[in-house]
């Protein structure tokens, strides 16, 4: 092993770590938000409960989020110098942008929206709510701008070696960004729905009979079965758009190696790079052709083009990307196949009396969402090798000199603490849905609607 | 951008003190969360609660200034950002890690089952530790000029030691404020047993900076230099004396002045921040490489200002704005 692959290890479990927490904040902000407005409109006392329940999911994921994702902001300079020194003057800008435009605005209404609930009148608190949520997309938003140039770099032009940017408009919508972005946030809404619906299948399974399990449940198979249709089309859109910019990346998801026509569609294979063809293929004739092209007889780039005349390997290592592909769109079909008959059953039964099976089924999901965007994000960042920046910075111009044993000894360290951290989050997020069957009060406070101050709860000592 | 000159000049000024400022917030503010959690261990169970209830609406806004300094350091400053971190690469390592146990268990020590709310609890402190000893550490090799010698590593651990015992200072200063009763008596003795951290990490720094490199021993020693620089040390000591003779008679009556020792370990925070960055200017990294030398292209730097002219006053609004909600004693934290 040598330092190359180690950072690259050692990046891609920080990021795989981090992007787990704002999958879930991004949506659930929005969900919180949704519930705070509903309960507005309604007075339903279902709609707080379940705000109160989700919010403390909510500031766990955002604390997790947050010291995670600062690991990020120093991992540039650490393991990967050479990426700034290269393309700083467009990867800048648009980390500040992040952290001015959206890090702060989280942050700081993150301490009104979970604490300041009785020191501020309603509205502020829905407003705080607001920003957060507003303050999660919008670090999405510039977060993807940064990653699709990464993918689809324009807007540029190269002086003595250092990329300078041209054309922010162009850098900014560069063309894998709109269906980069579109796709995120619809897995992060995936994630969501299936989550609030897991847990609250959870909670009933345990014997939960409240409004608001029932209230939520609903809301999360609803909002499945309406988000992943969409998200279907816009995976679909992506492809295409990676099939014009990044052919090698399409040809090892689909794992041909000869660019031809009428290809099929793989289900299952062993990609051998060094044989240079799959093992054990599995293929439906003429699909894959069908899929990108939309033509039986449509071409398809193959890997054996971007193998230069010496030899040298210019496209993604295959079998990484071939089953990162697989994982996502499988889980996808999955995500399907129960929001659909959930909605089903929903329609015949009702949430009240959802047969158990299916309740089973939910909470074996709940944490779905993470296995398909972390195979997605394996797909398309594993996809992009053996370039950091597409056809301008290799991933190995950019990688710092330090020592292979620091760089292990390191990734150990942080494999450990992670494993750790996600057993706790999963075990605390079960613990506090069993509290919360066992039918611990959240609040005795009486909640005021819109625009009623909270007069009995100002805090003594004001 | 040629309206103040020479963009290339006044460009890497700018956001040197625009880094310089986020460096310094942070290190007041995530100083005091930090040393909050330094103390955990020193109070009881019920205070324990009530001292992550002190910085709990604020922790997480504070660490943001942290991403931001090294933000503008990434942005606008990348080779040295590179240059600086490769070398603390250990260090910052210690760090990361100490800022997500803290920030994890501040969340798990309330949400966990009781039975293990003890090991999140030593876990924030275990984080807290790390991550201010850490940050005292590369402040001792950024002085001694990011070379890993037996000496710069001796003098290193000393100001790890110094600034955490100053963090946890800061820390009860804050808490003096922020809490009544037992509680504040309890801080008031934590910050008379933490000043020394703060006035020899203080005093460590400023004796070994002149003489790491002759440049900077010209600039404090030469005439009329050293009167410009002169009030420094002079407000600097009257700040300890005047903390000194406050912390005796703590607590007042009507819980008068107890803002005082948090404004005045502010003061000296800045005080010894201004002297170093003084001493240091125009290096981003000591002795080799410029503010002018490491810069982004101006371009680039011009319409990440463009931004901050317009966010950062928000950001600055909406930061009071939390601490004039969250203002006066600290109560339970609850989420409804």
């Amino acid at each position: 092993m040598d330092t190359l692959l180690l950072s690259r290890i050692q990046f891609g479990a920080n990021i795989s770590f981090h992007i787990l927490f704002p999958t879930i904040t991004i949506a659930l902000g929005w969900m919180l938000l949704f519930f705070k407005l509903r309960f507005a409109r309604t007075g339903e006392r279902k709609w707080m409960d379940a705000y109160m329940f989700w919010v403390k999911v909510f500031a766990l994921s955002f604390a997790m989020g947050v010291v995670s994702g600062i690991t990020m902001s120093f991992q540039f300079g650490t393991n990967w110098p050479g990426f700034m020194e290269k393309v700083g003057n467009v990867a800048g800008p648009l980390l500040a942008y992040e952290i001015m435009t959206a890090f702060f605005l989280e942050a700081v209404f993150l301490g009104i929206m979970l604490f300041g609930a009785s020191r501020v009148k309603s509205w502020v608190h829905t407003l705080a709510t607001f920003l957060v949520a507003f303050g999660t997309t919008m670090s999405t938003f510039w977060i993807i701008v940064l990653n699709s140039w990464m993918h689809t770099p324009q807007g540029y032009e190269m002086i003595d070696g250092v990329v300078h940017a041209s054309n922010w408009f162009e850098i900014i919508f560069n063309p894998s960004m709109p269906y980069r972005f579109v796709h995120m946030m619809l897995a992060s809404g995936l994630t969501v729905a299936f989550l609030i619906a897991g847990i609250s299948a959870l909670r009933m399974l345990w014997g939960d009979r409240g409004e608001d399990v029932k209230a939520v449940l609903r809301v999360g198979i609803i909002t499945g079965a309406a988000l992943i249709p969409l998200q279907i089309l816009a995976g679909d859109l992506h492809g295409l758009n990676t099939l014009e910019n990044q052919p090698a990346k399409v040809a090892a998801m689909e794992g041909n190696w000869e660019t031809q026509g009428n290809v099929p569609l793989v289900l299952f294979a062993l990609p051998d790079e060094d044989a240079r063809e799959n093992r054990f293929e599995v293929a439906i004739p003429n699909v894959a052709s069908l899929i990108l092209t939309h033509s039986l007889d449509g071409e398809v780039p193959g890997l054996n083009d971007f193998v230069g005349p010496d030899g040298e390997i210019m496209h993604p290592p295959v079998a990484p990307v071939f089953w990162g592909f697989r994982i996502m769109v499988g889980t996808g079909m999955a995500m399907l196949a129960l929001s659909w008959g959930g909605l089903l059953l929903l329609r015949k039964y009702g949430a009240s009396d959802m047969p158990r099976l299916p309740l089973y089924v939910f909470s074996a999901m709940s944490f779905s969402g993470w296995i398909a965007t972390l195979a997605g994000w394996y797909t398309t960042e594993i996809g992009r090798q053996p370039w950091l920046v597409q056809g301008v910075l290799s991933t190995k111009e950019a990688v710092s000199d330090v020592p292979v044993g620091m760089v292990l000894s390191t990734l150990i360290g942080y494999l450990i603490v992670y494993g750790l951290l996600i057993l706790a989050y999963i075990g605390v997020i079960t613990y506090l849905a069993r509290r919360a069957t066992r039918g611990e009060v959240y609040s005795n406070r009486t909640y005021p609607r819109r625009g009623e101050a909270p007069v009995a709860s100002l805090q003594p000592g004001e | 951008m040629e309206t103040f000159g020479d963009p290339a000049i006044w460009l890497p000024w700018a956001f040197a003190a625009l880094m310089g400022l986020s460096i310094l917030i942070y290190v007041v503010l995530d100083g005091f969360d930090l040393g909050v959690g330094l103390l955990v261990p020193l109070a009881d169970d019920t205070q324990k609660d009530r001292l992550v209830a002190s910085i709990g609406p604020f922790w997480d806004a504070n660490e943001t200034w942290l991403v931001l300094a090294v933000g503008l350091l990434l942005v606008a400053f990348p080779t040295a950002h590179g240059e600086i971190l490769t070398s603390l690469y250990l260090p910052v390592f210690v760090m990361l890690i100490g800022l997500i146990l803290r920030g994890v268990s501040f969340e798990m020590r309330a949400k966990a089952p009781l039975t293990q709310k003890k090991l999140w609890n030593g876990a924030f402190f275990a984080g807290s530790l790390m991550a201010s000893l850490s940050q005292g550490f590369m402040l001792g090799m950024y002085v001694m000029g990011l070379t890993w010698t037996l000496p710069h590593v001796a003098f290193a651990l000393l100001t790890a030691v110094f600034l955490t015992v100053g963090y946890s200072f800061i820390g009860a200063a804050w808490l003096i404020w922020k809490t009544e009763g037992a509680l504040q008596t309890r801080a008031i003795s934590w910050a008379k047993g933490g000043i020394w951290g703060l006035v020899m990490g203080i005093a460590a720094i400023s004796l070994a900076t002149p003489f790491v490199s002759t440049r900077i021993f010209d600039k404090w020693f030469s005439w009329p230099e050293a009167l410009y620089l002169s009030p420094l040390p002079i407000i600097s000591g009257a700040l300890v004396v005047f903390l000194w003779w406050q912390l005796s008679r703590m607590p007042l009556k009507n819980d008068g002045w107890s803002w005082t020792p948090f404004a005045a370990a502010t003061g000296l925070f800045t005080l010894a921040y201004g002297g170093m960055a003084y001493s240091f200017y125009p290096y981003v990294v000591p002795e080799k490489i410029t503010i002018y030398e490491a810069a982004s292209a101006p371009e680039s730097l011009f319409i990440i200002l463009l931004g901050t002219l317009f966010v950062l006053p928000a950001i600055l609004s909406y930061t009071v704005l939390s601490y004039y909600i969250f203002r006066g004693k600290a109560a339970e934290l609850k989420y409804d």
